[in-house]
């Protein structure tokens, strides 16, 4: 056995929503006086859930609670849960980016992590300098970025750029060099957020094969954080779900997938019942309500159909509004990314717009998929985007005689025609 | 093998962490961090200007000049035998310094919050790098300084003279540094909390300016004594009035005074410093 290099042990971590800070004195004074007697915070609420879509008179809310899980030498840890679930307080804390509530974490070797790419770079410089911006930000010595440095280049394949100012790169271009730098960091611990979800298809190959071979012949520990099942399958060597900040299973990450997939944690409505201001949104949008029903029968089935239903308040008055619906499997595979106009002519209203969509029975395989939505103006300015709204399962259904589930994105009910036609002759 | 007994782990994150834990060891295996940080804000703030560096002079020149006719000839405050644009400049050069330190370092959390919410980093570093950046910037201003002092010394041979304290210069600059990152230290805490606090900075530095002798000598004539005593315990003053002593022999120095600002910029670092270093644990939870 490999010694243990990352060990969590009852880890909390309270947060307090809306108005941080409270910005009143006499509160701050309050919970000091506390602190001082050696009391609990008299405004956190035992025993209140991280369930954001729930109100319950409470503006403190549990991100992390009572976590305990080990990580050996040379492990890949996946951990996967809904948005909110409290992964990325669980990495915001090994990264040391904010301190918990409770417990601790004990840790060995060398960190670095990456809950973003590109951190530290800047438009005015060139990628050269921004390399060495970079790596420098990310905890490399001078020495190893010199060392690397060719490699970061060819990795990236910006050779012909690297003295041009990276305000003068293309998105592809500039992603690419971000993450070429994070890629060759050599710490022993490697902590990654979703960064992997920019860049183009093939990128993101050659980055999750980078970050194999690092675990493989390196030995390298990762803490990945993903929604991508299918990086998650292949990376990683163990799983861990996390649900409403609790740690719900750990295993192998094959079983954490399949019981992300399979638990309750799949939620085909979202209702937003508190205050407008707490909604999902901005100052533009605000998302009041989703639902995804069947449109014959009570369960969502490959011959059901289904009517997906949203609700949301707009605030940008006389703008050309959209919206755009992006159906994902949990392979990360876009099913369809489709939008409506709600006004063409510059005449958007203050208020609360329903829109809803139906898709045809015999349409979606089997399988969880997800909803993105993705609110713009003239199909341009994104106002607002939100991703994994809700989560749903498409049930299997008996076709003919075939009972398994069948490979394939789509389940469509073709109308074959089959004809025979004599051999000449 | 794992052994029974106590492992030695590399870092521990608990809840707490002692008040004194400045992770001063961190900061030094940063320097390298620091040094392109110092790099990234002078090349990224010339580099698409047209006249480069050569704003770090246009600035304290035009200042003193729109000084020299506001303060100077309209409002009749002299500046004894030191020619104007010279006091000015000295004037200046030392107070851009100690105030773009404070100014830098006390929105330092809210200018640096996308960096600091994604990566570790001893976060001293940063009111260390802004320290430096404006280090540069004050030579050159110094240069231009230089440049006029020269000139004066030249022409105007029997009004100034350089003294031997003109030495001291690198402990005023460090005097100045000191209290620049102390104080802005101290107020990042306070508007990483409260953010109207920044408001308040801005004027607040104005009119710091005004009860520290930097357009005006200690000595002027129309001050009244019982004034006198106040700006006198301004530990600011000393620094001014030492560098125009040294530079001009004219002015006040005495090394009580310069000893009365030392250890007031070391109770306002360390305290900076302190508060700072605890801010930094949990700012992230607050913004």
């Amino acid at each position: 056995m490999e010694e243990v290099v990352i060990k969590v042990e009852n880890l909390s971590k309270l947060y307090q929503l809306g108005q941080i800070g409270s910005r009143t004195l006499s509160r701050d004074l309050n919970r000091w006086w506390a602190k001082v007697n050696g009391k609990p915070d008299p405004y956190a609420r035992i025993g209140s859930v991280n369930d954001r879509t729930k109100k319950d008179g409470n503006d403190f809310v549990w991100s992390l609670r009572d976590i305990n899980f080990e990580v050996r030498k040379g492990e890949v840890l996946g951990i996967i849960g809904r948005n909110g679930a409290g992964k990325s307080t669980l990495l915001k804390i090994v990264s040391k980016l904010t301190k918990p509530t409770t417990g601790s974490i004990k840790l060995q070797g060398r960190i670095a992590s990456l809950l973003e790419v590109g951190t530290g770079f800047h438009p005015e410089l060139t990628g050269k300098e921004n390399i060495f911006m970079n790596g420098a930000i990310l905890g490399m010595k001078k020495w190893e970025i010199q060392k690397h440095f060719d490699a970061i280049v060819d990795f990236a394949g910006v050779e012909k750029y690297i003295d041009t100012p990276v305000k003068r790169y293309s998105s592809g271009m500039y992603v690419r060099l971000a993450f070429a730098v994070a890629a060759f960091l050599e710490p022993d611990i490697l902590i990654v957020d979703e960064v992997l979800a920019v860049g183009d298809a093939e990128f993101q190959k050659k980055c999750l094969g980078r970050m194999k071979d690092v675990s493989n012949n390196e030995g390298r520990t990762i803490l990945f954080v993903s929604h991508n099942m299918a990086a998650v399958k292949s990376l990683c060597t163990k799983g861990l779900v996390l649900k409403q900040g609790n740690l719900v299973y750990q295993g192998s990450q094959l079983d954490a997938v399949n019981y992300y997939q399979s638990s309750h944690e799949a939620n085909s409505s979202f209702m937003h019942d508190g205050s407008m201001e707490t909604a999902p949104g901005n100052e533009n949008i605000r998302v009041l309500e989703f639902d995804v029903l069947p449109l014959t029968g009570d369960v969502l089935t490959i011959s059901s159909g289904l009517e997906f239903k949203l609700a949301f308040y707009n605030h940008k008055e006389n703008i050309n509004l959209d919206v755009t619906f992006e159906l994902v499997n949990l392979d990360e595979v876009v099913v369809f990314h489709h939008g409506v106009f709600i006004s063409t002519d510059k005449n958007s209203e203050r208020g609360i717009y329903n829109v809803s969509g139906k898709l045809p029975a015999n349409f979606l395989n089997t399988g969880s998929y997800r909803f993105n939505i993705i609110f713009g103006e003239n199909q341009r300015y994104a106002l607002f985007s939100i991703q994994d709204l809700v989560l749903f399962e498409v049930l299997n259904e008996t076709l003919g005689s075939n009972s398994q589930t069948l490979p394939g994105v789509t389940r469509p009910d073709i109308p074959y025609q089959v004809s025979y036609k004599t051999k000449a002759g | 093998m794992e052994s029974a007994g106590e492992r030695k782990w590399t870092e521990i994150i608990e809840p707490t962490h002692s008040l004194f834990d400045l992770k001063l060891k961190d900061v030094w295996q940063n320097r390298y961090l620091l040094s392109m940080f110092v790099r990234r804000d002078f090349v990224a703030n010339y580099k698409q200007t047209i006249l480069g560096p050569l704003w770090f002079f246009i600035q304290p020149l035009l200042t003193s000049v729109t000084f020299l006719f506001i303060f100077n000839k309209a409002a009749g405050i002299k500046t004894g035998v030191i020619p104007p644009i010279l006091f000015y400049l000295a004037g200046l050069s030392c107070w851009n310094y100690f105030s773009e330190c404070m100014n830098k370092t006390a929105t330092v959390f809210k200018d640096n919050a996308g960096l600091f919410g994604k990566v570790y980093f001893p976060r001293l570093i940063v009111p260390l790098s802004i320290m430096m950046s404006n280090l540069i910037r004050f030579g050159i201003q110094f240069l231009l300084f230089v440049g006029f002092y020269i000139y004066y010394l030249v022409a105007t041979p029997a009004a100034i003279h350089p003294t031997e304290y003109i030495f001291l210069l690198p402990v005023l600059l460090i005097l100045m540094a000191g209290f620049g990152l102390g104080l802005g230290m101290i107020i990042s805490a306070l508007t990483s909390k409260y953010r109207d606090l920044i408001f308040l900075m801005a004027f607040g530095t104005q009119l710091l300016m005004y009860v520290t002798p930097v357009i005006y000598p200690l000595s002027l004539a129309s001050i009244p004594d019982n004034y006198r005593v106040f700006l006198q315990l301004n530990p600011l003053a000393p620094i001014l009035e030492t560098f125009r002593f040294a530079f001009f022999g004219e002015g006040s120095f005495s090394w009580g005074m310069l000893g009365y600002s030392a250890v007031w910029m070391i109770v306002l670092l360390c305290s900076g410093i302190l508060i700072f270093n605890k801010v930094e644990k949990t700012f992230m939870d607050t913004v």
